[in-house]
């Protein structure tokens, strides 16, 4: 079997050239490669070999099709037309095989098949069943390819999916007939060959079910043994198919139920990397099998010796199954369109008759018949073979233009978003009510009902208690939003953010941290010119926006210990608790920091990408400020401050202007305030990415670190924010409020370490700036720094009572010497807070 | 239904005011609503409180089910007529479309067009009837819709978020017109229609 890996050569070459694969399907391709491949191998070997044998077609090609498409399949839209399929995949197999049995007879009967076809009625019907089904890896495997509408596209694979059961218990039943010979069979006999058809089809759903359950149930337990998460879907999901296939029921819809029924629980059960194995392994397990078994046809039809021509028998097959296909669909969707809210137009019916794709079960189950019970046999299998490959080929070629020449509605893929979400429930859920109102029990009534039962028991047993939020799907929508905006976030180059982007800090991005504030010294020590381009970005965001990068900076290297640990320990699945919390904390994180970014992006459009941050902070702080104002009254005062200063700073405030000018502008005038809004900043970020590495900008400015990595560890909502800012109000404010805010700090001082900020503060601000504050910088030194520090327990406390996990605590604790010391070397001037700095973050990554 | 004593007198009502009824709602489905409006009104008292609404079980259990119930009460009112009853059901039904034999597109604006349908799914959001879903108002839709398991802080991030996604003029609140874009990729007729009401 080395020659598999050629089909693969294949595909990625089929893949890379577009203008192929636009044109043709790649099944057609595949089909053809094999054909090719199958004469070589007969031209060498003299015999055929490498046939597709029924046994491993059943055992091992076919269930990971099966099971990557139940899995994926979109089971709302799946539900919605649950009916239609259903009488597709049953009503209308049933007719094809019947219609097409009894034709193909009377076409003997007529003489136009050659007489050496030796066949009866009954195995005119036996062929009938098998060739009538239609295939779910050919019509996966075109209809890919084409992107009809999503109603469409689910009523044909449902219908490929769930008319195996039918196809199956026709095959057996008049195989059995065959077998025992017309003349044989009872009346009784038919009553059991419809009884069994119930018993196949609902036998082989329950199997699915029960597996389904089972896997539910067991992931729920898998907590401390991730490894094998991905193995129980693939294992047990096999082990439906395994057993409905030696109970002779439906191996086919027992996988899909399985799939179907289990991903809810599963994929809300395992973890996220077990997630992601579990839908690669799948979609690349499918893959190979869809990718073999069409190859293997290909080969398969190589071999003449097996297959006998009849030009009649084809040709009337060929001419049988696309009338009576088309047919039974029009028939079919007449009566189910006086029940359908939305009825199936022409244009549907053509593509659902044209779609009937016959494939390799066909195949598999014509080699599987008796040459000794049923002559035909032969006759049977090149049919069958020239059904395939023209239903494939042909079919499969045309079709994409023909959805094209009738303008067949496409799926149209737009993002989700959370207001669709949210009206899409709200919908159902007033659908719901308007059926109970009406009285009458339709779909959303039972659906309803059904999601209420699954919410009250399915739910509470089949889940973990931790896994209900992702089960909620306008969280799901939430979540994966916030996602996608990272991701886009970072590959626009948001340098400031690069790789705080993603959930999981790792290694890589501590280095980056590294060489960056490498670049800050430089420049630093360089001249006030910077030519260099991140660092011109960054000027002009000011001074706010490089304290704040730089406490960020310092929080990453707060963070790593706790990190790296996780980093180490993620290798072992033993350490899962630790690394859950973490996840958990800084998915939310990650959760509020995108909001903010959301936020500003929105609202501040004119901003270059690369400035994310400065515009996150005014625009949180306008949130902030807003609460404040409502709150305390200490807001206006400050604003007479800032008057004056706004002035100095208009390059630096310049951004934050459009949405918020006053705060900002106060902020900056004011050395003291501005450090407080830098490590409101900071603490934003930090809480956020939780990952704290990057700080491409550059200005070193140790002060607000200390605030900031108190509160750092401190992360909650806006509600906080608001109460944050006001601390900064009043430090600023003060004169008089002062005694009050000392009084009520003084106790909280004792925690906090000996503030320091006011002095680097003011080194860093620019000339003018310092001008105008120093009359008040010396006045609010001492007692503004002091409310400043003192805040942050506070505020940590209120914070912790917030936050869910409790790692709050610790990593408070952690930041607590580290806090004390950089107290210290705050006054130093810019220089030796660089170098600090640095040193700083390689101790840290040590 | 079982309890139709008076059904000599649905034609009657019916006859009374056909069009001012139901506008467009085939006879066979007012007929139902009819029984089903009798039903309702178990002590036979011509008209439904929200009592009677109440009482349907499964709308308890509907997390929406309050607000449903209270716009069948347009302006406060306490008494639902029958006319009233059918004008807010005929929202819901289907939008007839060319492959159907029974339109009739007379009505320049039928109930059951999409923005009405539209209309039906705002003011359920808009509690205060200013025409805009606040933050708050969508925060408590959120809050219903959403269930226990996420904290409120998460709650109001969505909201937010929610918010700032349809919010087009930037005034934090969303109005009809920014609720009805951000839905239009989305086949409200489909979506919003029953199809017994038909």
């Amino acid at each position: 079997m080395k020659w598999m890996g050629f089909p693969y050569l294949e595909k990625a070459v089929f893949h890379l050239s577009r203008k192929v694969t636009s044109l043709v399907p790649e099944s057609c391709l595949l089909i053809l490669l094999g054909l090719v491949l199958g004469g070589i191998v007969l031209a060498v070997a003299k015999k055929a070999e490498y046939q597709l044998e029924p046994g491993t077609f059943f055992l091992f090609l076919l269930p990971p099709i099966v099971l990557d498409s139940g899995y994926f399949m979109p089971s709302r839209l799946f539900f919605d037309n649950l009916g239609a399929i259903l009488t597709y995949a049953v009503v209308g197999t049933l007719w094809n095989a019947f219609t097409t049995g009894a034709a193909l007879w009377g076409l003997q009967q007529a003489g136009l098949v050659a007489p050496r076809v030796q066949a009866g009625l009954l195995d005119f019907l036996l062929f009938g069943s098998l060739i009538s089904a239609v295939d779910p890896v050919a019509v996966l495997a075109v209809f890919e390819e084409v992107h009809v509408n999503e109603t469409l596209f689910i009523i044909v694979f449902g219908e490929s999916l769930l008319n195996d059961a039918v196809t199956v218990v026709l095959y057996k039943v008049c195989n059995s007939f065959v077998e025992m010979g017309s003349a044989n069979v009872q009346a009784t006999d038919y009553l059991k060959g419809v009884a069994s058809l119930f018993v196949v089809s609902l036998g082989g759903a329950a199997v699915g079910l029960v597996f389904a359950f089972l896997l539910a149930l067991t992931t729920r337990f898998t907590k401390r043994v991730r490894i094998i998460e991905p193995l129980l879907v693939f294992l047990l999901a096999y082990a439906a198919y395994l057993t409905a296939e030696m109970a002779s029921l439906s191996a086919i819809l027992a996988v899909t139920m399985c799939g179907l029924g289990c991903k809810k629980y599963v994929e809300a059960n395992i973890s996220h990397k077990s997630r992601t194995a579990v839908k690669y392994t799948m979609k690349t397990l499918a893959s190979c099998a869809e990718t073999i078994i069409f190859m293997l046809l290909g080969i398969s039809a190589v071999d003449s010796s097996k297959w006998a021509w009849d030009s009649g028998l084809v040709l009337g097959t060929l001419f049988f199954i696309l009338f009576f296909r088309a047919l039974g669909v029009v028939l079919q969707t007449w009566v189910l369109n006086q029940f359908r809210l939305v009825p199936l137009d022409k244009i549907d019916q053509v593509v659902m008759s044209y779609g009937g794709l016959r494939g390799a079960v066909a195949f598999a189950l014509v080699i599987l018949l008796d040459r000794t019970k049923i002559p035909a046999k032969d006759y049977f299998v090149a049919t069958t073979i020239v059904v395939v490959f023209f239903t494939v080929i042909v079919q499969g070629l045309t079709i994409k233009p023909l959805v094209k020449w009738l303008k067949v509605k496409r799926s149209e893929h737009h993002k989700p978003t959370l207001n669709q979400e949210l009206h899409e429930h709200t919908f159902d859920h007033i659908l719901a009510a308007v059926e109970d109102v009406v009285g009458h029990h339709g779909y959303h009534y039972w659906r309803d009902r059904w999601e209420q039962f699954d919410k009250k028991y399915l739910s509470q047993l089949l889940m973990r208690r931790s896994a209900y939020r992702i089960r909620d799907q306008i969280w799901d929508v939430y979540y994966r939003l916030n996602i996608r905006d990272a991701i886009s976030f970072v590959d626009q180059g948001g340098h400031v953010l690069s790789s705080t982007g993603l959930t999981l800090p790792s290694m890589p991005s501590r280095n980056s941290v590294a060489e960056t504030s490498v670049t800050n010294l430089l420049r630093e020590s360089g001249s006030g010119a910077c030519l260099d381009l991140q660092v011109i970005d960054t000027v002009r965001s000011g001074r706010d926006r490089e304290d704040a990068v730089m406490h960020h900076l310092l929080c990453g290297g707060l963070y790593k210990p706790r990190y790296r640990y996780k980093a180490s320990c993620s290798r072992h699945f033993i350490s899962e608790d630790a690394q859950e919390r973490q996840d958990k904390e800084v998915f939310q994180q990650n959760m509020k920091r995108r909001l903010e970014s959301f936020k500003s992006t929105k609202h501040n459009i004119c901003f270059t990408k690369s400035k994310p941050r400065p515009r996150k902070a005014g625009r949180k702080k306008k949130d902030g400020m807003a609460n404040t104002e409502a709150t305390n009254g200490k807001p206006p005062r400050d604003l007479g401050f800032q008057d004056t200063a706004a002035v100095i700073l208009t390059v630096e405030s310049e951004e934050e202007e459009d949405s918020d000018s006053s705060e900002t502008e106060k902020e900056d005038d004011e050395g003291i305030i501005f450090v407080a809004r830098a490590t409101s900043e900071v603490l934003q970020e930090g809480k956020v990415s939780g990952s704290l590495e990057v700080c491409p900008s550059p200005r070193i400015i140790p002060p607000s670190p200390t605030c900031a990595e108190k509160e750092l560890p401190w992360k909650s909502g806006q509600g906080d924010l608001a109460v944050y800012v006001s601390s900064e109000t009043t430090k600023i404010v003060p004169v008089d409020m002062q005694t009050g805010w000392n009084q009520s700090i003084s106790s909280l001082e004792s925690l906090a370490s000996p503030p320091c900020t006011q002095a680097p503060a003011m080194t860093r601000l620019p000339p003018r700036s310092l001008v105008t504050e120093e009359p008040q910088a010396p006045l609010n030194l001492p007692s503004d720094l002091r409310p400043s520090f003192a805040f942050p327990p506070s505020l940590a406390k209120a914070g912790r009572s917030h936050s869910e996990s409790s790692a709050d605590i610790p990593q408070q604790q952690e930041l607590q010497p580290l806090m004390g010391h950089e107290d210290h070397t705050h006054l130093s001037p810019g220089t030796a807070n660089s170098h600090w700095c640095i040193q700083f973050n390689r101790g840290g990554r040590l | 239904m079982e309890r139709a004593p008076g059904s000599g007198r649905v034609p009657r009502v019916l006859a009374e005011s056909p069009s001012a009824c139901a506008p467009a709602v085939s006879q066979a489905s007012l007929l139902r609503l009819y029984h089903r409006f009798r039903a309702l009104d178990w002590n036979e008292k011509g008209y439904l409180s929200r009592v009677d609404l109440q009482q349907i079980g499964a709308l308890a259990v509907n997390p929406l089910g309050d607000r449903i119930i209270d716009s069948f009460f347009p302006d406060g009112s306490l008494h639902l007529d029958f006319p009233g009853f059918v004008r807010v059901l005929a929202r819901f039904r289907p939008v007839d479309d060319e492959d159907n034999g029974n339109r009739d597109p007379k009505e320049p604006e039928p109930l059951n067009s999409r923005m009405n349908k539209l209309r039906f799914a705002f003011q359920l959001y808009d509690l205060d009837r200013d025409g805009k879903i606040s933050r708050q108002e969508m925060l408590q839709v959120l809050r219903l819709m959403v269930g226990v398991q996420v904290t409120e802080e998460q709650l109001e991030s969505i909201a937010d978020r929610t918010v700032q996604e349809a919010d087009e003029d930037g005034d934090g609140a969303v109005s009809f017109l920014e609720f009805a874009k951000s839905l239009e990729k989305m086949n409200i007729e489909q979506k919003m229609s029953i199809r017994i009401l038909k």
